[in-house]
């Protein structure tokens, strides 16, 4: 029953080659593609609940066990995020049959598409880092194609910058691990955990944690994000959206997962560092979001405050503000992925992408209107919705551990996204329409039902706060107590 | 051996950073595939170089040297080869978009 875990990662590839050879069937491939995304999101939900009855479950491909041989490991905290990284996708998926145009979808977009999922799924899965390595890579490989697919030019232009930028991210991971394995002689993540704990983080461990910290922090877009806001605004709408909600999010699980379970030992150095560069984050995450017209990089920049305000949860680093991170990661996942496909259709709209030039869109589009209202509340924290939870708990754990500056930060940036988005409401939503009732485009159901459908998820995210709390707290619990998880990685065989 | 191979990689890491620091687009994937050999060597290095037999077990006596960073430099080889195709095909065709392969030039503020 164990197999089940690895479905995640090779039920995409699978299908993803077979949708290679279908190439001209246009229909078949939306229909298969999505109905896989489902069937996955349906997989990890079983696996969700068996992790809560079970413990904690693990497969050791070929039968070898830890640390000889190489393994997955599914925990609360990697099922919760395969769950919502295969709901976002699979709507995504959905504006992507009416947005993203035949030429794309000839141009194996949705074979792409599910590379992607299977990169990142490996990714939460894996419980060994050279594994992690070669998911990243696998994710990043159809991420440029994704980028790039369409060849227009600033995406060529914006995709050169950020493959560059990954390989030399992808450089410094081979150097860390390389170092890591010279010093600890193991790649796996819970071995390397015992061992580190058995001899203490010395000053060269703490070195790599620091070359670690680089690294993820390259991916995640934290403090070391410039490349970020140019590669997401370049490519079409169901695209940005999916990196804006998947790809980010996996640096931060990376990040989450080293630290809470291999470098928790010298917190004064690592987490102080993390705060420090979260703290920045907000602040240049904040001016980039006022600074700009253009709704995609004011999207953009708040992707990059959101990676800040999620680590200053892992900065912070009590079991309160890790489960307040938690829930935010999954609400931004969801948030994000919104917001990206509302800014994506109100240039369809309108064929204009500054926001001066956009106004009244609430006169012609009204359940479009209210829907951006929904996100930027939801973002903001505002209570019944989604993003409250996240706030309240890394707000309370801040308190807890007192660090009142981060507290601060946190907060004040909250107001900034919410200044940043009502600003784009004011001039795009609200006022005269400028379209006249000739001119009006008809909103495409394609396009609203994804958007209806990610804002009844960031509703019901927040209604029932009360229900996913279960898992919530137990991916915290796990990701404070690292014994629990080698535990269960090294702990003889289930 | 470990030192000179240490020094090696040292000297490709220079290499590289030289390279990659340049405008042109194919010196900096030029660059980037020397940093590849660079970390491969040191995966190979850090694993310890040859010590023992080679490690098939109950056919030789033990001390056996470690297999295990030649399989991680084998698969991060694969990996570096795929992207470094990706990136060559993509200079290539930025190159014939947009007619440049200087780095300085694809900025590109200003046709937004």
């Amino acid at each position: 029953m164990n197999n089940l875990i690895v479905l995640p990662l090779i039920l995409p590839i699978m299908v993803g080659i077979v949708l290679v050879f279908l190439r001209p069937y246009v229909k078949l491939q939306r229909a298969i593609s999505l109905i896989t995304m489902i069937g996955i999101a349906g997989i990890s939900v079983i696996i969700l609940n068996r992790v809560q009855t079970d413990g904690i479950i693990r497969l050791d491909f070929g039968g070898w066990e830890p640390p000889f041989g190489i393994l997955f490991v599914a925990d609360s905290f990697a099922m919760l995020l395969v769950l919502t990284a295969s709901l976002v996708t699979a709507i995504c998926l959905i504006h992507a049959f009416s947005s993203i145009g035949e030429r794309h979808e000839k141009m194996y977009f949705y074979p792409f598409v599910l590379f992607l999922v299977a990169g990142v799924n490996g990714s939460f899965l894996t419980g060994d880092l050279f594994n992690l390595f070669v998911c990243f890579e696998v994710m990043l490989l159809a991420s440029y194609v994704l980028v790039t697919l369409g060849g227009t030019k600033p995406q060529l232009r914006e995709a050169i910058k950020y493959v560059v930028i990954n390989i030399l991210a992808s450089w410094f991971f081979l150097v860390a691990l390389a170092y890591l394995y010279g010093t600890v002689g193991t790649l796996n993540m819970a071995h390397i955990s015992e061992r580190v704990a058995e001899e203490g983080q010395g000053p060269l461990l703490t070195t790599i944690s620091i070359l670690f910290l680089i690294v993820f922090s390259l991916k995640a877009g934290l403090l070391l994000f410039y490349w970020l806001p140019g590669s997401y605004s370049v490519p079409p709408t169901a695209v940005a959206a999916l990196f804006g909600a998947l790809l980010t999010k996996v640096g931060i699980y990376a990040l989450f997962r080293t630290f809470t379970l291999i470098f928790y030992h010298e917190l004064l150095i690592s987490h102080t560092l993390i705060g420090i560069m979260a703290g920045i984050t907000l602040i240049v995450g904040c001016m980039g979001a006022i600074a700009f017209k253009d709704i995609r990089l004011i999207v953009s920049y708040n992707v990059v405050i959101a990676v800040g305000f999620i680590l200053i949860g892992l900065a912070v680093g009590t079991e309160t503000s890790i489960a307040g991170s938690i829930y935010y990661l999954i609400h931004d996942m969801f948030a994000k992925a919104m917001l990206f496909l509302l800014a994506g259709t109100m240039i369809y709209l309108t064929g204009k992408s500054k926001i001066d030039e956009m106004s009244g869109l609430i006169r012609n589009y009204p359940l479009f209107g209210w829907m951006f209202f929904l996100v930027t509340c939801s973002l903001a924290g505002i209570p019944p919705l989604s993003g409250f939870v996240g706030k309240i708990l890394v707000g309370q754990g801040a308190i807890e551990s007192g660090s009142y500056v981060l507290l601060a930060l946190a907060f004040i940036s909250s107001i900034v996204v919410l200044y940043s988005l009502l600003r784009i409401f004011l001039n795009t939503i609200f006022g005269e329409t400028i379209i006249s009732f000739e001119e009006e485009k008809p909103m495409k159901m394609g396009m609203i039902i994804p958007i209806v459908l990610l804002g009844i998820a960031t509703v019901s995210l927040g209604l029932g706060a009360e229900f996913i709390s279960d898992y919530v707290t137990d991916a915290a619990h796990t990701l404070s107590n690292p014994s629990v998880y080698i535990d269960a990685v090294m702990g003889g065989n289930k | 051996m470990e030192t000179l191979i240490i020094m090696l990689i040292g000297i490709l890491v220079a290499v590289a950073t030289y390279l990659i620091l340049s405008r042109n687009i194919i010196r900096i994937i030029l660059g980037t595939a020397v940093f590849s050999h660079a970390v491969h060597l040191l995966i190979l290095t850090m694993g310890n170089l040859k010590q023992g037999n080679v490690p098939l077990l109950k056919e030789a006596d033990a001390p056996y040297t470690d297999a295990l960073p030649q399989a991680l430099i084998l698969t991060a080889i694969v990996i570096s080869f795929a992207v470094t195709a990706f990136i060559l095909v993509l200079a290539y065709r930025t190159y014939q978009d947009v007619g440049t392969d200087d780095l300085d030039e694809l900025r590109g503020a200003k046709d937004e």
